[in-house]
């Protein structure tokens, strides 16, 4: 097990090299100077000459990329063009937000959409499913910054009970949070639900129940557990999308996380920080993925044989 | 000579009974999606939205009613003249929104063709020839997949600026991967079947036997994921102009409404509704009715 995570982080590796390359070169079709941008309209033609030789925009493009990487390798994912911070320190004093926004929505979404998905699985076509069911569609087919407004709307403006902006306290991250997590929890309710109800028909659910397991054992014993892969997986690449920023909710909440400074960084052509922004963005979705691999084997055991075997038959080679 | 006449009458023979499958399954998806209602209705919701769209020429003018500015009838509440009001420079709110649905469902359509068409090529590729080939197409896609959707349309979107074509062809590129993967899982699913073997031993050449024989059957899959696409694209679209990379003033488009109407939330929230329940709509329709499909192509649900 061991040798199959070392080799899986190992895979990172090439994965985010082509990440590189593929928003390096996206970024590099952008017009724009970025020279021209630093020093501002004024600048001396000298001056401007030497920061485009310092900076390497004179070099063929595969240079560039060449220098980046090798840049890279050894930490330094270069400055900010507008604040000339290094980008991972800025982005680190951003995560916190992100972060703490990433993991109560998906809580939320987890306490929520899990239990109502199985009740619903459990109760098919009585009126408490369909209810489920209506609610859970209309939470997927709301894009989350208009289920944001309509929530601010009720609670900020017309209630009065939270505050519709900024960080300053945990209220600041209800609203957010909850708005963050209505598309998670929509799905993995229909996802739980719909493996759920494969599950109670199978044959050793029916036996379970035989013998005279009790109802609560048979539904989240039995069934819940072998039910869980897809539904590790919804959460799984989920929580991974939401580390990278959420980008809209961000905005409408005014909250300085991920999403923004990657907003902000577009709007400003901040090339190093773009990149930066969505290296760190597809690192921590591969490293969630290679977890969530992980955690499957701790759910359905048998899958840990065929991991062993991989790496039985790498080390006979 | 015999060996002539034999291969076209059994190559024809192939193709006959191919068509005749064809033609039953796509009958019998029909035949049970018929009987969901709730996938007719979002059938029929999404047929209503574009004729109604589409038709918009016929009684209203969009220079006039949804682009021009009339200060004098600011921020009007909803009534008989502007059944959802007016917004801050004046304009029918209705006629936007009806207007706005032409963007939205257009990059809809539009991103399901680019990546329909790239996913296919792709995905198809990598199934049929395997080995290599595959292995390399598909750690391409893993590349790509590694980057959240929305990020990297905002990035192609800010590489090319802001332009509706340019907005296509951003979630149109970000679309390809999963596209690409769910092609070539069905298209594998296919291609054991003895049918192209059949076609193959015909002399058939690889690249009639992807189009004519394989995709066609293995068009399930890729239907419902066409329909999640267009889904997606909807909000995608709205998210992106909502922070501004979309569509610019004065285009009514469905997000920057909303962006619009954000800034008016103390005094006017009834701007902040219509664009809102206008995309939940086209984003329901196209949800509902992929499960419906989902189901009819489930052979488990058969009965």
């Amino acid at each position: 097990m061991f040798g199959y995570i070392v080799k899986r982080l190992v895979m990172i590796f090439p994965v985010i090299l082509g990440v590189s390359f593929i928003i390096f070169t996206i970024v590099n079709l952008a017009p724009g100077d970025p020279a021209m941008m630093i020093l501002g309209e004024g600048a001396k033609q000298e001056e401007y000459e030497a920061l485009r030789e310092e900076m390497g925009l004179n070099d063929p493009f595969f240079v560039r990329y060449f220098h980046y990487v090798a840049d890279a390798l050894q930490g330094n994912f270069g400055k900010s063009y507008r604040t000339n911070i290094p980008v991972f320190q800025e982005i680190a004093c951003r995560l916190p937000y992100t972060v703490n926004l990433a993991v109560t929505s998906t809580l939320i979404a987890i306490i929520l959409g899990l239990p109502i998905g199985v009740l619903s699985a459990v109760k098919q076509y009585t009126a408490s499913d369909n209810a489920a069911i209506g609610v859970s569609l209309v939470l997927t087919s709301m894009p989350d910054f208009w289920f944001a407004m309509m929530l601010i709307l009720l609670f900020s403006l017309k209630l009065r009970l939270l505050p519709s902006l900024g960080v300053e306290s945990w209220r600041h991250f209800i609203l957010p949070a909850i708005a963050n997590s209505a598309s998670t929890m929509a799905s993995l309710l229909r996802m739980t639900r719909s493996t759920m109800l494969e599950v109670i028909r199978q044959d050793y659910v029916r036996t379970a129940r035989a013998k005279g397991a009790k109802e609560s054992r048979v539904v989240f014993g039995h069934s819940l557990r072998n039910a869980l892969l897809p539904v590790v997986t919804v959460i799984g690449v989920n929580f991974g999308f939401s580390l990278g920023g959420a980008i809209v909710v961000e905005q409408v909440f005014a909250i300085p996380g991920l999403g923004q400074l990657m907003v902000n960084a577009i709007r400003a052509k901040d090339t190093p920080m773009v990149i930066a922004s969505v290296l760190f963005a597809a690192i921590i979705v591969s490293v969630i993925n290679l977890i969530v691999d992980i955690v499957y084997v701790y759910i359905d055991p048998r899958l840990k044989s065929r991991y062993v075997t991989v790496g039985a038959k790498r080390a006979m080679s | 000579m015999t060996g002539n006449s034999v291969l076209p009458s059994s190559g024809s023979a192939v193709t006959k009974s191919h068509q005749y499958k064809k033609k039953s399954q796509l009958r019998t998806v029909w035949l049970r999606l018929k009987k969901n209602r709730m996938a007719i209705f979002g059938l029929l919701l999404f047929a209503v939205m574009v004729c109604v769209v589409l038709s918009a020429d016929l009684y209203m003018n969009y220079e006039e009613d949804a682009v021009a500015q009339n200060l004098s009838i600011r921020f009007q509440p909803p009534s008989r003249e502007f059944p959802l009001g007016t917004d801050q420079y004046g304009r029918n709110v209705l006629a936007r929104v009806i207007y706005g649905g032409r963007i939205s469902l257009f990059v809809g359509l539009a991103t399901v063709c680019i990546s329909l068409t790239a996913g296919a090529v792709i995905g198809a590729t990598a199934a049929y020839y395997g080995g290599r080939v595959d292995d390399i197409l598909m750690r391409i896609m893993d590349v790509f997949l590694a980057i959240p959707n929305t990020l990297m349309a905002i990035t192609i979107v800010a590489a090319l600026g802001t332009s509706i074509v340019n907005l296509i062809l951003a979630m149109g590129i970000s679309q390809i991967p999963r596209m690409s993967r769910i092609v070539r899982s069905s298209v594998l699913s296919i291609i054991g079947q003895e049918y192209i073997e059949a076609a193959r031993a015909c002399g058939t050449g690889d690249g009639r036997i992807i189009f004519r024989h394989i995709l066609p059957n293995a068009m399930g899959p890729i239907l419902v994921q066409v329909t999640q696409t267009v889904a997606r694209s909807v909000i995608t679209v709205s998210a992106l102009s909502f922070i501004g990379l979309g569509v610019s003033e004065p285009t009514p488009e469905w997000g920057f409404m909303l962006s619009e109407a954000k800034h008016q939330m103390r005094c006017h929230p009834h701007l902040a509704v219509a664009p809102g329940i206008a995309i939940v709509m086209a984003v329901m329709s196209m949800t509902l009715l992929g499960d419906g499909l989902r189901d009819a192509l489930d052979p488990r649900l058969k009965n």
